[in-house]
């Protein structure tokens, strides 16, 4: 038998239908390369008990003829997602020992549609970073290395976890969040696709809370095809989250493979950065090529207020952390560090619970928050917000179907090597990114070549709101013509 | 604009985090990293633009006003660090 974790979702589906392996051997399987694994740290709980319990249940579905779409197929959950009586910690020391009476709408879905957990995921600390080095479990190691060298790189983040775990064969997919690129750049360091749908996609529900405006949670997985699948399980709309949108869920997976002949692709000057690595620009050619190859037609396309995208994301992002943050206070759940007064047991519960960059941010985010500053920041922030969404519905009223531009300005770099001086220098790896979530649009990455050093690199799509289905066709475009990328296995 | 030492602690009291005398230089240089990348929105016109509210147009959706859920105390509180007959437990709060 071949080696049952490198197949695909769409494999494992075919022989599962087919008897050729049962559910029970798959997730067999992928637990003995979850244990074998261990040194990347891209599992923060594994639960080999439960997924072989559900494994179990899913033979015995696939028997009666009775299976869902995502039947017996196993998958990591990132550690921000409620999962009903399995220890959430958003990889926080705040929230402890937390574990949920109640079960995310996203993972509920999944479940519903027959898949396995097999364990949680780590994460930058609710979601806040771009390494996976702000964990309180420690950071994930990126199976990717670079030729010849023996250096632990990042896989991004904030979904690191989920990425590594992907591009390292220890799940066949895995959920995940993005609030500024958080699934998009962790899939482009790891030659994984990453799908954040537009906002309102998926419930946000039983999503441990970010920043609630940007916030949206979609999946990674080792194929355009894949993620296809993983979406239409995940999407749908939620009587329990006021911003999930009342629209039926199209069978994305139909959307692979379809023509994408007489298409509009946008090329936007404003993602044309100075000092670029001449190795992300060839990607990007590349790309535009593969899909004028297939019958798109390239148009040269303004976004203006692009650059303004990051600075103003610092502030509404920071902002809504420091509200939906607050609740963390020793009271109902999580960690306790004991005060003289009630004032002074909340200062140290959140001292001590809180990590460099959550603190970090929540401050900022008070900050541009309190009187007096409240116009100058986070009021001038949500206008040029507004600014940034019509750039984008003014290229789409021009007849542009969706976005080309890189995933992130680099590779994958290494453990420590960014932002220790200045967090800034960690925030620009949002730059292509972070636009998609103030318009509240969907974006894709795609794996689309290596650079000089043996690194995977990927493409961004952007798409018109609720059109993932495009993104899914182009993207399959960029699959076929790019091809596939594993890590060669070292660990 | 810039924050000063009192303004680190004043937003840190704010925002309920103990910060220690030792830790406010080092706060107040990445606030103001993060201060100063910011800056550049301040050349941005937003003449007339209305703040975003709701990055996609849809009405506030309203829930019925009937009880649907409750009578699960003991699971709510399963998860606090200190609690007493389904109550959460606090220090004093009133001399």
């Amino acid at each position: 038998m071949t080696d049952l974790t490198s197949l695909t979702i769409a494999e494992a589906r075919e022989g599962l239908a087919s008897k050729s392996f049962t559910a029970c051997e798959l997730t067999d399987a992928h637990l003995a390369a979850i244990e074998a694994a261990r040194v990347l740290n891209a599992y923060v709980l594994e639960t080999p008990d439960r997924a072989r319990e559900m494994a179990k249940a899913a033979d015995e579905k696939i028997a009666k003829g009775d299976g869902g779409p995502l039947v017996g197929i196993p998958l990591g959950i990132k550690d921000l997602f409620a999962t009903r009586d399995i220890r959430t910690t958003a990889c926080s020391k705040i929230l402890g020992n937390f574990i949920p009476p109640y079960e995310s709408t996203v993972t509920s879905q999944l479940w519903r549609d027959g898949a396995v957990l097999l364990g949680k995921l780590n994460n930058d600390e609710f979601a806040m970073g771009s390494s996976n080095e702000t964990s309180c479990f420690g950071p994930v190691t990126n199976p990717w290395r670079r030729e010849g060298s023996n250096t632990t790189l990042v896989p991004g983040g904030s979904s690191g976890g989920s990425a590594s775990a992907v591009a390292a064969l220890l799940c066949m997919g895995a959920t995940a969040t993005d609030t500024g690129g958080s699934i998009r750049q962790p899939a482009a360091f790891t030659a994984t696709v990453g799908i954040k749908p537009t906002y309102g996609r998926c419930s946000r529900w039983g999503i441990v809370a970010f920043a609630s405006s940007l916030d949206q949670a979609g999946p990674i997985a080792r194929t355009t095809r894949d993620a296809a699948i993983l979406m239409r399980s995940m999407a749908g709309h939620d009587p329990k989250d006021t911003t999930s949108v009342d629209i039926a869920v199209p069978d994305y997976e139909a959307a692979i493979g379809k023509s994408v002949k007489g298409m509009k692709i946008g090329i936007p000057r404003e993602y044309r950065l100075d000092g670029m690595p001449a190795e992300i620009e060839k990607l990007w050619s590349d790309g535009a090529q593969w899909l004028k190859a297939a019958g798109a037609e390239l148009v040269e396309v303004s976004l203006p207020h692009t650059k303004y995208a990051l600075p103003a994301y610092y502030i509404v992002a920071p902002a809504e952390a420091s509200s939906n943050l607050a609740r963390y206070d020793g009271v109902r759940y999580g960690l306790r560090e004991p005060g003289k007064s009630i004032i002074e047991m909340y200062e140290n519960t959140r001292a001590d619970g809180f990590g460099d960059e959550v603190r970090r941010r929540v401050l900022i985010g008070t900050y541009v928050l309190s009187a007096g500053y409240y116009d100058a920041y986070y009021l001038r922030a949500q206008k040029v917000r507004t600014l940034i969404k019509k750039d984008f519905e003014d290229c789409f009223a021009k007849g542009v179907h969706a976005i080309l531009t890189p995933a992130t300005p680099s590779a994958a770099f290494g453990i420590g090597e960014k932002g220790g001086a200045d967090p800034v220098e960690m925030y620009l790896n949002d730059i292509f990114t972070v636009t998609v979530n103030m318009a509240g649009l969907p974006g894709i990455a795609v794996p689309a070549g290596k650079d000089a050093q043996g690194l995977p690199l990927g493409l961004q799509l952007i798409g018109r709101p609720f059109d993932e289905e495009t993104l899914f066709s182009l993207g399959e475009v960029i699959e076929q013509a790019a091809g596939r990328f594993t890590a060669p296995k070292w660990w | 604009m810039s924050v000063d030492a009192t303004t680190v602690r004043r937003i840190a009291h704010l925002a309920r985090i103990a910060v220690s005398d030792a830790e406010v230089p080092h706060l107040q240089g990445e606030l103001n990293a993060m201060l100063a990348f910011v800056e550049q929105l301040s050349e941005v016109n937003i003449e007339g633009v209305e703040p975003m509210t709701s990055v996609t147009p849809m009405e506030m959706k309203k829930r019925g006003d009937v009880v649907n859920d409750g009578e699960i105390a003991e699971i709510i509180v399963r998860n606090a660090p200190d609690t007493v007959n389904d109550f959460f437990l606090v220090p004093k709060v009133v001399e």
